[in-house]
Parts: C-alpha cells; structure tokens; sequence
C-alpha cells in the first residue's frame, strides 16, 4: 500500500454505472513522515476521508477487494485512514498535528 | 519478492473491515547488502517483524494468496524475515 494525502476529488457525472455513487478523492503520495512527492491519482473513498487526511491506499486488483470497488473498473481504493505514524520508536505525523 | 527494511508502523482506527487487526508496517527497499535505495510503502506484516527487521514483501495480487490477507484490499505483505542475505558466497547481511 502507498501512504498518500487527500488533496481534493474529483466530481463526474458522467461515469461508468459501477461507479454512481463513489467518492473519487485526488491523493499524493507522501514520504513516511507524511511529505507529499510525486504525481497525483485518484482512488475510491469506501471510509469518509477527508482533505488533508493521510491515507492507504491499494492498487490494482487490491483496489477490488472492498464491498463498494468489487468487480468495478476500479484500479486504487482508500483502505485506511491513519491517526498516526511511528518511524523508529518516534511518532512523525499525527492526525489534526499539521 | 522485494528485500525491504521496516522503518516504522502505521496505525489507524477507520480501515476496511477486512483488515482490521492487521499489522501496518512502513517498509523501504534494499539492495542486496540491505541499504535502503527506494520509497517506503507499507504492508500487511504476517510474521510478527519488527522495527530494523530485513524482511521480504510480495506484492500485487501474490499478496492475497495468504489465509490473513484473502480477498482483502491489500497489495503488499511482509511474508519472511531475513536471517541473513549471502552474494557470491560471501554474507552479506546477518541479522543482529
């Protein structure tokens, strides 16, 4: 899984039917110290994510395996939320801290 | 199979039901004498590592072919650890 962070969505109205109804946030990917790099995607929310939240997110088939992304033209889902994260015994990003 | 090293855990309270009581480990990839030379990602760990741990990582949809993980929204699993790494004979890495 990559740790990313939710930086906006994306609204469509004109979609695959498999997806009416599913939140698509723009994420980056972060560093383990919640530094963002890279290019965006986007990934199916299935747990209320927000702007700003650091995030899991699996890719490709992995991105199937939810109840809301099975069998959907789907490629990365949201699959946790992160409260904090802890790199060598230390505590480098917390929830609501930056 | 990749050869990573855990640098950290994950923990979050909202995550799919499937994998809720799995353990989130930060991982970045080594070389072959265990220097880390890429990103950290994270994966589901099914051998108890810890923090310093070489380990090895499978990734896609190998990753979902253990009993913990089937069909559940994971890409990575820590599925060894490393006791020691041996190139051209020699050792290379030994577990401390």
């Amino acid at each position: 899984m990559r740790i990313a962070k939710v930086i906006g969505t994306t609204i469509s109205t004109i979609k695959d039917e498999k997806l009416t109804g599913r939140k698509l946030l723009i994420v980056r990917p972060t560093d383990e110290t919640g530094e963002v790099y890279g290019q965006p995607y986007v990934a199916v929310d299935t747990l209320d994510a927000g702007v700003g939240d650091l995030v899991l997110t699996a890719h490709g088939s992995g991105g199937r395996q939810t109840y809301l992304t099975r069998n959907s033209p789907v490629d990365a889902v949201i699959m946790a939320v992160i409260d904090h994260m802890e790199v060598s015994g230390k505590v480098v990003w917390r929830k609501g801290s930056i | 199979m990749e050869i990573a090293r855990v640098i950290g855990t994950t923990i979050s309270t909202i995550k799919d039901e499937k994998v809720r009581g799995s353990k989130l480990l930060i991982v970045r990839q080594t070389n072959a004498t265990g220097e880390i030379v890429g990103k950290s990602y994270v994966a589901v760990d099914l051998v108890d590592a810890g923090v310093g741990d070489l380990v090895l990582t499978g990734q896609g949809s190998s990753a979902r072919q253990t009993y913990q993980t089937k069909d559940c929204p994971v890409d990575a699993v820590v599925m060894a650890v490393i006791d020691h790494l041996e190139v051209d004979g020699e050792v290379v890495f030994r577990k401390t």
